[in-house]
């Protein structure tokens, strides 16, 4: 076959064709991959709840309640096993030394951590990093069954009871801070689904650190139990 | 026959991480380990041999005076293909290797190769080079991620082979990728000299 | 202050090229005169700025309202090509002195992978237009930066007795390494003025 020659016609032509082709391509493409990309970004939510709130026969990621606090949003997902409710996860964030930290927390319904897992970050490989298994059970920094109501986690530079990971002290506070923060958004989710609470509370014993207003809003209000 | 050679030549005489020194980017960017090291090397393989396919089967129709559009077109739409398939199907990995994955469209080992390789020759022998230089660079990859995981954190492939506390963390951060792959085509050039 | 913070930042802290591996390239490619590494990064923060503005504008004005996101590579790298064509053109015509400081480096910028990575990371981090533009401005100057420095040394190893085996492109990434060594010591520097800023 000839190769085609550099005419302007010939160049427009094969151009547009090419995009035309790429376009479509990538429209197919998109179209059959939409449903896996979906069921994987939900799946990698799920498996994380299943972890740190296990035993549920509810499907939490159905109806997350969002809560806004200081601007940050809080997740939590409650799980229910038989109708009663046995804890939930909280997602929360933080700034830590590379950028956002975000972990789920799980609670039993006292408020004990049940266990939790590191969803992103952007701290040191290596270092901060370390943050997704050193505070699990058997680790140094166990916070593991902890209730951070009783005494708020505090890394034992700051005068508190949690081993810091190992040069990475800021990483540390800023991922106590979360599950703190978690649990402060818990505790007053818990007060506030009992007691049908007014949309501005005050509650010093549930406050956020260096916070003591708290704006709550229900994103599903309608789907709660 | 004539294949197998365009292949080895890929591998070794052309390998395009220490011989001809191309797609640096995602070299040092990705190779913090050797797991994600070889991910990368093996996404960047599919769209390579993909494009230089394509690239060999429409190089007749093509003009000459828009061939570099075009290839850019039929390079990135393999890249956003290969994204979204990521996505669905390993978004952990996708997650990690994150920006470099649509940096593969401005690798300039696949233009390079288009240029070079595919728009010359037949596509049974584009899909070998392509095949071959993959190799090459998944290979490069997989060896640099190894060294800067052993040297880093005494694992490879995750596996523990040294205590941890040995590390020298130094070689999972920026500055040992540049380090490490210095003294990788270091000891190439060296290799070489012996051979010959 | 704000935006003071992600100019430093995208300076010291985030160097594009020793802490983010992109533009490695350019980097290593023409670095081995001061010269001309005074024209690449001049060159790339030119090209930077301007393409992430348009990327911007095709990505909020064209993508996003026809759910075309998946789209996003191939619009933003044929984009970038057409603009650097353009620019080339423009500076031809306008300013033929310019065009003779910069005129070799802009053909070698489209395959510059900062550029297509500074454009999809500004949509990534969702950043207001300003912001956008302030943070490719800063991260061109980093690489200007980075670049600068690079080739002073390179200037001075080339008359230095190296080691057969060391010659050329390992000494070069040994060096970079030790350079990208010292641009850690800025981490957390970012903490800090965010702090004092009180943000």
């Amino acid at each position: 076959m000839k190769k085609l020659e550099s005419s302007l016609k010939n160049m427009l032509l094969s151009l547009t064709a090419c995009s035309v082709i790429a376009g479509a391509l990538l429209g197919w493409v998109n179209n059959i991959t939409a449903d896996p990309i979906a069921h994987a970004n939900a799946q990698i939510l799920s498996d994380a709840i299943a972890l740190v709130v296990p035993g549920f026969d509810n499907n939490p990621t159905e109806s997350p309640e969002e809560i806004e606090v200081d601007g940050t949003i809080y997740k939590i997902y409650r799980a229910m096993k038989n109708g009663q409710f046995i804890g939930a996860a909280v997602e929360a964030s933080s700034n830590g030394f590379g950028g956002l930290l975000t972990v789920l927390v799980g609670f039993d319904a006292e408020g004990n951590i049940i266990d939790y897992s590191l969803l992103n970050h952007s701290e040191t490989p290596g270092l901060g990093s370390k943050a997704s298994d050193w505070f699990k059970k058997g680790n140094k920094g166990d916070i593991i069954g902890k209730n951070p109501g009783e005494t708020p986690l505090t890394v034992i530079n700051d005068g508190g009871d949690i081993d810091a990971i190992t040069a990475s002290t800021i990483t540390s506070r800023a991922f106590l801070q979360a599950v703190n923060n978690a649990y402060s958004v818990y505790m007053k989710q818990e007060i506030d689904a009992s007691s049908g609470a007014s949309q501005q509370v005050k509650n010093e014993k549930a406050s956020l650190i260096g916070t003591d207003s708290i704006h709550i809003s229900f994103a599903n209000k309608g789907q709660n139990k | 026959m004539n294949n197998l050679k365009v292949l080895l030549n890929g591998i070794i005489k052309e390998n395009p991480t220490f011989v001809l020194l191309l797609g640096m980017c995602p070299t040092l960017g990705t190779t913090s380990s050797a797991i994600n090291g070889m991910g990368m090397g093996l996404a960047t393989m599919f769209v390579l041999i993909c494009s230089n396919v394509v690239i060999s089967l429409i190089k007749n129709i093509v003009p000459d005076m828009v061939r570099i559009p075009i290839f850019i077109v039929v390079i990135a739409s393999f890249v956003t293909i290969l994204q979204m398939v990521m996505q669905a199907y390993v978004p952990t990995l996708y997650a990690t290797l994150g920006l470099f994955i649509p940096l593969i469209v401005v690798n300039c080992i696949l233009l390079g190769r288009a240029e070079a390789f595919a728009c010359k020759n037949t596509p049974v022998a584009s899909f070998f080079d392509g095949l071959g230089i993959g190799m090459g660079f998944t290979i490069a990859l997989t060896l640099l991620g190894s060294v800067r995981e052993f040297l880093g954190t005494g694992k490879v492939f995750g596996i523990s082979v040294m205590d941890e506390q040995c590390g020298m963390l130094i070689f999972v951060l920026a500055p040992g990728a540049f380090i490490a792959l210095g003294y990788l085509i270091a000891i190439v050039n060296r290799l070489k000299k012996i051979k010959s | 202050m704000e935006y003071i913070l992600i100019f430093i930042t995208a300076i010291f802290v985030n160097n594009i090229v020793l802490s983010q591996f992109l533009g490695i390239c350019p980097f290593l490619g023409v670095s081995k005169k001061v010269e001309t590494a005074v024209g690449m990064g001049t060159a790339v923060a030119f090209v930077l700025t301007l393409s992430t503005i348009v990327t911007y504008v095709i990505q909020k004005f064209v993508l996003d309202p026809f759910g075309l996101a998946y789209m996003q590579t191939i619009a933003f790298i044929l984009v970038i090509a057409a603009l650097v064509q353009m620019v080339e053109i423009i500076l031809k015509k306008v300013s033929p002195s310019l065009y003779q400081a910069l005129g070799v480096f802009l053909p070698l910028i489209t395959t510059n992978c900062c550029i297509l990575g500074v454009a999809i990371l500004v949509i990534q981090k969702d950043f207001d237009l300003l912001t956008g533009i302030i943070y490719a401005f800063s991260t061109a100057l980093g690489f200007a930066l980075a670049l600068i420095i690079f080739a002073g040394i390179r200037e001075q190893l080339s008359i230095v007795n190296i080691p057969k085996g060391m010659q050329g492109m390992p000494i070069a990434l040994i060096t970079a390494g030790l350079l990208a060594m010292a641009f850690m010591g800025f981490s957390g520097v970012d903490k800090g003025l965010a702090a004092l800023f009180g943000l």
